[in-house]
């Protein structure tokens, strides 16, 4: 490739709307009050009383399990941008939310394949999950390793470390005899094992799946060949960009957080956030959420537009990822004893932005497919 | 946006029917599109402009640009343009405005900024170029020495800061003046840079006159001036949407693609987050574009050039590396005195140096991370040592 066949960068809209600033407030507003700290960290203790509030309020009261359904199955109708908005408010908030694994990555992929009953049911309110390895970042990475396989009669397999579990609907992929295929499970449904594992992020769970179903339990495939592939990597890059909003929230909420806690924190008789040595990181913090911020917006309306979204959602999650790993760890670290806590708000988006960082593909992960969409091939291609 | 846009593109065509740029020469084409108010559109109707959005230039530029017509060689006045013409326009008097905004922008006269001193860079508060009125002819006599000039060499005036009153301090005692540079007792000496070149110079100030109605502003109001032209160049971001690796990027994507033996695994994954980098920062600077254009500045705009001067030189550095003994190579150490700035042009190893300045240049990264965390964060300010004492009583 030369500089002639980069694919060219459409010019965007990457300001917000009224609806979007409307929308943003509202999430704001649901989750600030049902997402206190104290019911967070008390996730990593198995107790939840958060969870299900949480997305009763997001889902219920707001419709936001719906935002992605079209309007003729009951949904809302709305896009990858507003979808952007969401995702950035629930990691300011780290959400305990199955909004990206169902609202986003589940129903994209269901509306992809025309799953219009299954689709009825996520608006109103039902959650699913897509059955494949957290770091899947695409349909050639999950058939590569695909563990589930249709034979005699049965669908059996395992898959570790799912995230969007529990889930009234499992998506199973599987490689069928003859190519990709995708089943619907029921959660619920005999000869399916979920075993919650402890989760990193204990805001974002964790479960290993073991398959023993009948097949004619499981019905016959939703989709079967290319149509699965391509649409598990439509719904892949459409939650792999919308994840990049969630990090571009968490690591605002880093920044102005430790801000904030600088502006007060005294030593050597000096407001802390005076020296020098910390007001230049937070600058430099300051200048990548900012870029952060820019760049999921331009992920979310390629999305929207259909238009170069291989290349900004690359770029996105690539970008977005360090950034957020990096705005937690720097809060952690300024917050100095009180943010070793457990208290502390802090460590909890530690957690999230490293668990972000491995989710739908690492930072390399993504680069690596931008060496072939942009052509930067590595040394081996000679 | 868009009802100014037709109408805009209605003045160009008009513009285009009675100048053909095919036929018409050059300056008699600059001069009927500065009358036509298609200079810069964001300044008022009479200077060059039509007061609308200044985002919508690039419209302009754009469609000229298409037709062939020639344009006035921007990147030959940046100074002029980027920092003279916001400051005069925003703090001249009306006859200010016409005597120097036309010639500016037409490229007849070409600016350069007297600021930095041997003594005062990033302090730029503390210069000691003295300025003293002439009770008998109302002229101003100035006296002193700058220092890291760009362009004095072909400069015909200059924006001026210099000293009025020792016994205030520093920030209170400063006049803002625009001097021309083809006056006795200006010297301009070319200052050698690490690049060879020299492209900036030392300028040598003795008993130069300055008449009475070039200063701007108020006596006294200098620093607040000085602010604005600070402020304008800090924010001078091009009109239009770039295209994806545009500028270094670009040039080390080339070298990439040309050079496969070159290639190692490490190499590559500093190229791909580069690469990524480059790309946030073209994607935020068209955000910061679009927000403009709306008229609300995002805050993303304070900390681009900071981004802007990492990259250039991490990439070149990267080029460098990557072109092995070919980048030992240079291509020419001879003392030239350039006629406008090329960062991207020659070959790495020039790229390579000469992005050195683009931290140093226009506000050091340093003191615009300080600029940051205390206007945009709102963190306490450095301690202050000089803020009472009198200039003159200030240990230099
Ligand atoms: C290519 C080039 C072109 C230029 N063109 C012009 C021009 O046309 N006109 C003009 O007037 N000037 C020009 N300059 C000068 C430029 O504006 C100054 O070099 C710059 O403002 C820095 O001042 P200084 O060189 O005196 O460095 P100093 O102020 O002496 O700084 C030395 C070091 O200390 C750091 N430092 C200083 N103060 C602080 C602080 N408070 N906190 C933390 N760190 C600090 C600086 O960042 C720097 O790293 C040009 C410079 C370059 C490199």
């Amino acid at each position: 490739m030369t500089a002639d066949t980069l694919p060219p960068a459409p010019d965007l809209d990457l300001l917000a709307t009224d609806v979007e600033t409307d929308l943003r407030r509202s999430v704001r507003a649901v989750l600030a009050k049902t997402c206190p700290t104290e019911a967070l960290t008390a996730l990593a203790d198995g107790t939840d009383e958060v969870s299900a509030a949480a997305w009763s309020a997001l889902a219920g009261d707001l419709g936001l399990a719906a935002l992605l359904v079209p309007e003729e199955h009951g949904g809302a109708g709305a896009g990858p941008r507003e979808a952007a908005v969401v995702a950035e408010e629930c990691g300011r908030a780290c959400a305990p939310v199955p909004f990206l694994t169902s609202a986003v990555l589940a129903t994209d992929l269901l509306g992809a394949l025309g799953a219009t009953e299954a689709l009825g049911r996520r608006a109103e309110g039902g959650t699913a999950a897509l059955v494949v390895p957290a770091a899947t970042r695409s349909a050639q990475g999950w058939s590569r390793g695909a563990a589930v396989s249709a034979t005699g009669g049965r669908l059996v397999g395992d898959v570790r470390g799912v995230v969007g579990l529990p889930a009234d609907l499992l998506l199973v992929p599987v490689a069928g005899p003859d190519g990709p295929a995708l089943h619907l499970v029921e959660a619920g449904a005999e000869g399916v094992t979920l075993t919650a594992v402890t989760s990193l992020d204990a805001t974002r769970p964790l479960t290993d799946v073991h398959l023993d179903v009948p097949l004619d339990g499981a019905g016959s495939p939703l989709a079967t060949g290319e149509k699965v592939t391509a649409a598990l990597d439509h719904a892949l890059a459409t939650a792999a960009g919308l994840l990049a909003a969630e990090q571009a929230g968490l690591a605002a909420w880093c920044l102005e957080q430790t801000v904030a806690h600088l502006s007060e924190r005294r030593q050597f008789g000096r407001v802390v956030g005076g020296f020098q040595a910390l007001k230049h990181r937070l600058a430099d913090l300051y200048a990548e959420v900012g870029q952060a911020s820019a760049v999921a917006a331009h992920a979310a309306a390629a999305l929207a537009e259909g238009t170069d979204v291989p290349v900004s959602v690359a770029v996105a999650q690539a970008f977005c990822s360090e950034v957020a790993v990096h705005a937690a760890e720097e809060a952690v670290q300024l917050h100095g004893g009180l943010g070793m806590t457990w208290e502390s708000p802090v460590h909890l988006r530690l957690k999230r932005a490293k668990a972000d960082h491995v989710l739908l593909g690492s930072p390399d992960a993504h680069r690596d497919a931008l060496a072939t969409l942009v052509g930067l091939p590595g040394p081996e291609a000679g | 946006m868009s009802e100014h846009r037709s109408d805009l593109e209605q003045r160009v065509t008009a513009l285009l029917e009675a100048h053909d740029p095919a036929t018409t020469g050059r300056a008699a084409f600059l001069r009927a599109r500065w009358d036509a108010g298609l200079a810069w559109v964001h300044f008022p109707v009479g200077l060059g402009g039509l007061g609308l959005p200044r985002d919508l230039q690039a419209y302009v530029d754009d469609l000229l640009a298409a037709a062939g017509a020639p344009d006035n060689a921007p990147e030959r006045n940046g100074i002029g343009l980027g920092m003279a013409a916001p400051t005069i326009l925003a703090h001249g008097t009306p006859e200010q405005h016409e005597r120097f905004l036309r010639p500016l922008w037409l490229g007849e006269e070409i600016w350069c900024q007297l600021f930095s001193e041997p003594g005062a860079g990033s302090d730029l508060a503390a210069v000691a170029t003295r300025a003293v009125p002439d009770e008998a002819t109302g002229e101003w006599v100035v006296n002193g020495q700058k220092v890291w000039t760009s362009s004095a060499h072909l400069a015909d005036f200059a924006i001026l800061v210099a000293r009025t009153d020792p016994d205030v301090p520093k920030h209170g005692g400063l006049s803002y003046f625009l001097l021309g540079m083809r006056e006795p007792g200006v010297e301009v000496r070319p200052l050698r840079q690490l690049t060879g070149e020299a492209e900036f110079n030392e300028v040598f100030l003795t008993d130069v006159r300055v008449p009475g109605d070039q200063l701007l502003g108020s006596v006294g109001e200098g620093w607040r001036i000085a602010n604005t032209t600070l402020n304008s160049e800090r924010v001078s971001i091009g009109g239009q949407a770039v295209p994806r690796e545009a500028g270094m990027v670009g040039k080390v994507a080339e070298t990439w693609r040309t050079h496969p033996g070159r290639r190692t695994h490490g190499t590559h994954q500093r190229l791909l987050d580069l690469w990524v980098q480059a790309e946030a920062a073209r994607i935020t600077g068209s955000r910061v574009r679009q927000q403009l254009a709306v008229g609300a500045p995002g805050p993303e705009g304070s900390a681009t050039k900071l981004v802007f001067a990492r990259l250039a030189q991490q990439l070149s550095a990267l080029e460098v590396e990557l072109l092995g003994e070919d980048g030992l190579r240079y291509d020419d150490w001879a003392l030239t005195r350039p006629d406008k700035v090329d960062f991207t042009g020659r070959d790495a190893g020039y790229r390579y140096l000469r992005a050195k300045g683009n931290s140093i240049e226009g506000g050091t990264s340093e003191i615009l991370r300080n600029i940051i965390a205390e206007r945009v964060l709102g963190l306490p300010g450095e301690p202050r040592v000089d803020k009472d004492v009198a200039w003159k009583d200030l240990p230099r």
